[in-house]
């Protein structure tokens, strides 16, 4: 049976790894490499490295932690940030990233999506989306440039579009509940889920595990994502699998 | 040394990184002569199946691959690459394969998710492939189209997603996986051993 991945989100910026990682036997905390691989040893299912470099140096380090990361580390793993244009995806493809996520630049040139899809293959691109709830409605609104404009277009529809467009994926944020650690946004991501049928990975929200459980069970992702909850060691991946699969989630054991 | 072949169709460099460090000498080329010198060759390969027989031919490497076949070179064929080995594909329109096997590619089920990505279990049959990967053990698939029949005498693998459908072929000298065994962590390292591990006889 198709299992139900757990994923790790790994902030890096300048080649290091940004929030601190609290592996017990880590030699370098903030080594993404070792982050990575230490997250393979543990159990889980894929990786994303979030690019949250400024710079052009910062980007070009970017291409060397991913290049290392893909000597050592035979899990698939995804970059995010700062991916504007066809040659960049080439570039970080070819280091050994197995998918790229994009977010504002979707945003901004939708046909971004389809050129992408069509040079790359669909199963490569991750397209990210932050979303918000509008106050005092049920639609959500999408969130460009980190969360700080809001274009008021309907996630929704724009995960709709997403997937006609030939995303293999979508990488669903909510703001609302990200960093809150009280849970994900579970109507949202049922919401979309159900809409594509291409797989949604949930982010932002994990407190604990019965978290986890329900962005599977109530809200219908196929992948739940969460960075803070992991790094500081409050719960490991094996005792989350275990939790899920005393819970009839299949996963990955 | 294995060869990769390289025509044009998507991620090399991970498949290259795992034979590397497994301690395998490899050379990406799409050169006819390097390719038949080989211990064994590694058809790799993401993205529409037409194109890739079309990459394939105007290389003139579909004749290469169907003579490795013919002369015994362990050949490993990974998620599109196996594909490629079927005589035909129902991506975009039918369109011609390799015919090494016989059978066609197919859509998933229409009550799926596609593409189906994700690490599933699979169901091994008795084959060199598999050698101490027992069923039940997860690897990471990425894929819209799939071989549909199972119980064939080429099937060394099935898996389960909306049905039972093959996951790997062998025939000959000549094994495919659907799956990402570069991307499987141990188990899928381990299979890719099991393949490394078979040379041409010189």
């Amino acid at each position: 049976m198709l299992t139900k991945r757990i994923i790790p989100c790994l902030d890096v910026k300048e080649g290091r790894v940004v929030k601190g990682i609290n592996f017990v036997n880590l030699r370098d905390a903030g080594d993404p490499v070792e982050c990575a691989a230490n997250y393979n040893i543990a159990g889980a299912d894929e990786l994303l490295f979030l690019d949250i470099n400024a710079s052009h140096e910062g980007r070009n380090t970017m291409l060397d932690v991913v290049s290392k990361t893909a000597e050592q580390v035979f899990i698939p793993f995804t970059v995010g940030g700062g991916i504007t244009d066809m040659e960049r995806i080439k570039q970080l493809l070819r280091c050994g990233a197995d998918k790229v996520s994009i977010n504002s630049p979707a945003v901004k040139e939708p046909d971004f999506i389809n050129r992408a899809a069509d040079r790359f293959g669909s199963q490569c691109i991750v397209v990210a989306i932050d979303c918000k709830r509008k106050a005092g409605t049920s639609l959500w609104e999408v969130f460009v440039n980190g969360g700080r404009i809001n274009t008021e277009k309907n996630a929704l529809l724009w995960a709709i579009e997403a997937a006609k467009r030939g995303a293999g994926e979508i990488l669903l944020t909510s703001m609302d509940t990200d960093g809150a650690g009280n849970g994900y946004d579970l109507p949202i991501t049922r919401a979309i889920a159900d809409a594509v049928n291409i797989p949604v990975i949930a982010s932002g929200g994990a407190g604990n595990c019965e978290h986890f459980l329900e962005a599977i069970k109530e809200g219908h992702a196929s992948a739940v994502l969460a960075a803070t909850l992991f790094h500081y060691g409050q719960l490991s991946i094996k005792d989350l699998k275990q939790y899920l699969a005393e819970n009839d989630v299949a996963v990955r054991v | 040394m294995t060869a990769i072949i390289d025509y044009g169709m998507g991620n090399l460099r991970s498949v290259e990184k795992a034979c590397q460090y497994l301690g395998y000498s490899t050379i990406i080329t799409s050169d006819a002569q390097e390719i038949l010198q080989a211990d064994n060759v590694i058809l790799p390969g993401v993205g529409a199946f037409s194109q890739a027989m079309e990459q394939l031919k105007k290389l003139g490497l579909d004749k290469t691959i169907i003579e490795l076949h013919k002369n015994g070179t362990p050949l490993l064929g990974i998620c599109l690459g196996m594909q490629l080995l079927f005589s035909y594909s129902l991506e975009g329109g039918r369109h011609e394969g390799l015919g090494i096997l016989p059978d066609g590619i197919v859509p998933f089920e229409k009550e799926v998710k596609v593409p189906q990505i994700g690490w599933n279990d699979i169901t091994v049959y008795d084959n060199i492939l598999f050698k101490d990967v027992p069923s039940g053990s997860y690897v990471y698939f990425v894929h819209s189209y799939k071989a549909p029949s199972i119980g064939r005498t080429w099937t060394a693998a099935t898996c389960n997603y909306g049905s039972d459908y093959t996951c790997a072929v062998h025939s000959g000298h000549t094994f495919g996986t659907q799956f990402h065994p570069e991307k499987s962590g141990d188990v899928g390292l381990k299979i890719l051993k099991n393949f490394l591990e078979q040379r041409r006889d010189k």
